[in-house]
């Protein structure tokens, strides 16, 4: 990458699967920034993402990774397994997290385990996650999902304490938390 | 036979190995729990068993036909990563079939079949009982390391593709214990007692605890108690431990009723 501040660079990208489902699509994303795709569903957003965890394929264009980055993913629907007689705060820990820097909101979840939360808090618990690892890019797919105001008030405003060093890519389809959260908005389209 | 054989120098041998295996199959159970894979260790004992059969046969040892038969279903599993219960459940019916199919060609056979089904743990050898050590041994020892990466692979699944970190060393790492843990079971405790030691404990203890680390206490502890409790009423009722151990895991189901969970 010639610019060694960048931290993603797309060109021209068509990502896909079996076939390419999204693109092209050109993308750059620096430091500080915090950058919302938006589109009509189906348009390929969480595709996007998932190129750049390397579930989907590159068909076409250019991805230029900085080198050493280290990513985040909080998935739509985040997993939730069964049962698992995991914590809140252990939840934290595994994703870098510092638990006591944690709001009221999400130190009330530390001693509970994954079946005595709610959708909600849990999706909260898991965005929080990955906002708060060590993780330079954070891909957040729909992460007001499920969430009530004074929780997306949360989100919005570790995002806008985001460290100067690191950037966040989120899908999201309402514009209220697009606008209020992001530098700037992409929007997709077919 | 009385109670006091059961400090009997030449039971002493298989209790030990009976606790150490009642501490490393629960805890290897909890991480087949976790990766919702728990039936999976049935089907790869079973297939063990089969393979362990099939080794009489073919005049070689039942250890190494066992591993054999471990390995091959412990690879698909691993390969087959969208596996799910049905292929376990296949896997399972496959082995138990060759078992019975294999059996019938020879007394030697037969015989083998018998005790990979059923247990011998009576006979433990001091080989089985070294062999349960070392695997007690690697099990504490990368329970640490293997523990954490199985959950983040588990609760941030895209984690280690989207950092270029490599996942084969845990994903191999699990699953060598666990086919080793399986082979020793079924050479010792038999096919169904090793699979209610890497099932039951873990499913009540994941009910029951607060908190990963108390989960496996738990299951160890679980585990522990229902082999000294297996293995002195085996003696003092004169039962085969195999079948009395599954009873005494089965008995602690229960507890699963227990509303509150316990832990950090």
């Amino acid at each position: 990458m010639n610019d060694t501040a960048l931290l993603l660079r797309l060109r021209e990208v068509q990502a896909g699967y079996d076939r390419p489902v999204v693109g092209p699509v050109s993308l750059e994303l620096w430091p500080g920034e915090v950058v919302g795709l938006t589109g009509l569903n189906g348009v390929g957003k969480t595709t996007l993402l998932k190129l750049l965890t390397g579930e989907a394929r590159l068909f076409a264009g250019e991805l230029q990774r900085a080198a050493g980055l280290t990513v985040a993913h909080h998935r739509q629907q985040p997993e939730r397994p069964p049962e698992l007689p995991l914590t809140g705060r252990e939840v934290l820990r595994l994703a870098g997290a510092d638990t006591a820097a944690a709001p009221a909101r999400l130190q009330a979840l530390h001693r509970r385990c994954l079946e005595e939360m709610s959708g909600g808090e849990y999706q909260l618990l898991h965005a929080w996650a990955c906002l708060m690892g060590p993780a330079r890019l954070v891909l957040l797919d729909e992460p007001t999902n499920n969430l009530d105001q004074d929780a997306i008030e949360l989100l919005l405003g570790e995002l806008d304490a985001l460290a100067p060093g690191r950037a966040v890519l989120m899908v999201s389809h309402e514009p209220e938390v697009l606008q209020a959260a992001c530098s700037r908005v992409v929007s997709l389209c077919r | 036979m009385s109670l006091s054989l059961a400090w009997d120098p030449m039971f002493r041998l298989p209790l030990l190995t009976g606790l150490l295996l009642a501490v490393a199959l629960p805890l290897l159970g909890a991480g087949l729990r976790l990766r919702e894979q728990w039936l999976s260790s049935l089907g790869v004992a079973q297939m063990a068993a089969a393979g362990g059969v099939a080794g009489v046969l073919l005049h070689a040892p039942v250890i190494a036909g066992a591993l054999l038969g471990a390995l091959l279903a412990g690879a698909a599993r691993m390969l087959a990563g969208a596996a799910r219960n049905e292929h376990y459940a296949l896997m399972l019916l496959a082995g138990w079939a060759g078992v019975m199919l294999l059996a019938m060609h020879g007394h030697e056979a037969q015989m083998a079949a018998v005790h990979l089904l059923n247990g011998q743990l009576y006979f433990s050898s001091p080989a089985q009982f070294g062999a349960a050590s070392l695997l007690v041994v690697l099990v504490l020892l990368s329970g640490r390391w293997l523990s954490r990466r199985l959950l983040q692979a588990r609760l941030f699944p895209d984690h280690f593709r989207a950092n270029r970190q490599p996942a084969w060393p845990h994903e191999l790492g699990f699953e060598a214990l666990v086919v080793g843990a399986i082979v020793l079971g079924i050479g010792t405790l038999g096919v169904m007692a090793t699979f209610g030691m890497i099932f039951l404990p873990p499913w009540i203890a994941f009910r029951l605890a607060r908190g990963w680390l108390p989960a496996l206490l738990l299951s160890v502890a679980l585990g522990v108690a229902a082999c000294l409790a297996g293995f002195l009423l085996a003696l003092g009722l004169d039962l085969p431990f195999g079948p009395t151990l599954v009873a005494v895991l089965a008995a602690l189901a229960p507890l699963r009723l227990w509303r509150r969970r316990a832990g950090i």
